[in-house]
């Protein structure tokens, strides 16, 4: 999605420069929530205040809302249909592994030490064995890591 | 009520989905299938495959679809359903309007101070471990059935998951291809 912001904002309409969107998406990254809306929100708060904030995350959340409600609406009509049911039952297995490969991905990218190789390790059987909801993982994440900044900063 | 509990739910997945759209797959699967039932997890297992095959972000697909589900399952009607999922999708978006309206205006600064840096140093490590764990709760034998139900079913899950593994991970197969292979390969297998 990235490529096609970059394009539509920068190169043809020019509303952010280069640099600007460079800066742009490294928060947008680091902030939660929905990517795209970030973005979006940052860009049009940066041409017009807070209206045009409003302006283009409906405008980026809109299609999906609509595409994804006609789905919801009839996919229950088809959900008992024999072909619609094998297809589904193909594709199941299928998106558990699209949902594998990204979790090897992004441990490559979080430069996991012999310290910080515990920290997915212990949040996924905490999440997965005793049911704990995901949102203390991340508060606990957030703490801890405060709490070693501010530790690395004194010393 | 349920309205209520849709808009906080999803409020609460966008004010703490860090790490992309698969980060917060976790939080939205703990909540709408493990927490409030309302979609079963072979349900989710299909929105997931929806969005990849749809543009759309996951965070609104799930919150669309989520939020029409679960009015429809209480028994609401259609377009009832249709305010449930604009419910949950403002709910969602909601977070980051005003979180990167806040930034914009007076926190652009803070964003590279070391703190910042080091809360992320935590965050990214902790969001590959909901990943894990969303990837472990979705082994379920709705999605892949069990040797004792259907062994034929088991069998050929188990060999669509590693070989869509492998196809992705090692042969860099886009995920959109693999899904529609795995759609043939159930037609296929499974029709019955």
């Amino acid at each position: 999605m990235i490529p096609l912001i970059e394009e539509e904002v920068v190169n043809r309409k020019q509303w952010v420069s280069k640099d600007e969107m460079l800066d742009l998406i490294a928060i947008a990254q680091s902030c939660p929530g929905v990517f795209a809306i970030n973005i979006a929100t940052f860009i049009g708060y940066k041409l017009k205040k807070r209206r045009g904030a409003i302006a283009t995350t409906i405008g980026t959340a809109l299609p999906s809302f609509l595409i994804i409600l006609l789905i919801a609406i009839f996919f229950h009509q088809f959900e008992d249909n024999r072909i619609v049911a094998a297809i589904f039952k193909g594709i199941r297995p299928a998106v558990v592994a699209l949902i594998a490969v990204p979790t090897f991905n992004m441990a490559k990218r979080a430069q996991l030490n012999k310290w910080t190789i515990w920290i997915p390790i212990i949040s996924a059987l905490l999440i997965w064995l005793l049911g704990v909801s995901p949102i203390w993982v991340i508060i606990a994440a957030v703490i801890g890591g405060y709490i070693w900044g501010t530790m690395r900063g004194e010393s | 009520m349920i309205f209520l509990y849709l808009f906080l739910t999803f409020f609460e997945i966008g004010l703490f989905g860090f790490g992309g759209g698969y980060g917060m797959l976790s939080l939205i699967q703990n909540e709408s299938v493990e927490h409030w039932h309302w979609l079963s997890s072979s349900e989710f297992t299909d929105i997931v495959a929806i969005s990849q095959m749809t543009p759309g972000p996951i965070g609104i697909n799930s919150a669309t679809y989520c939020g029409y589900t679960a009015v429809k399952n209480a028994g609401f009607s259609m377009p009832m359903a249709v305010l449930g999922s604009a419910t949950a999708t403002f709910a969602l978006v909601l977070p980051s309007l005003i979180l990167m309206i806040l930034i914009s205006k007076m926190f652009m600064k803070y964003m590279h101070t070391r703190t910042v840096t080091s809360v992320f140093t935590a965050l990214r490590p902790a969001v590959v471990g909901l990943l894990a764990a969303a990837t472990l709760l979705l082994c379920t034998q709705e999605n892949f059935s069990t040797p004792k139900e259907d062994l034929w079913q088991f069998c050929i899950s188990c060999i669509l998951f590693a070989a869509s593994f492998y196809g992705v991970k090692i042969m860099k197969i886009n995920p959109i291809h693999m899904i529609l292979l795995s759609a043939v390969a159930g037609l296929i297998l499974f029709y019955e």
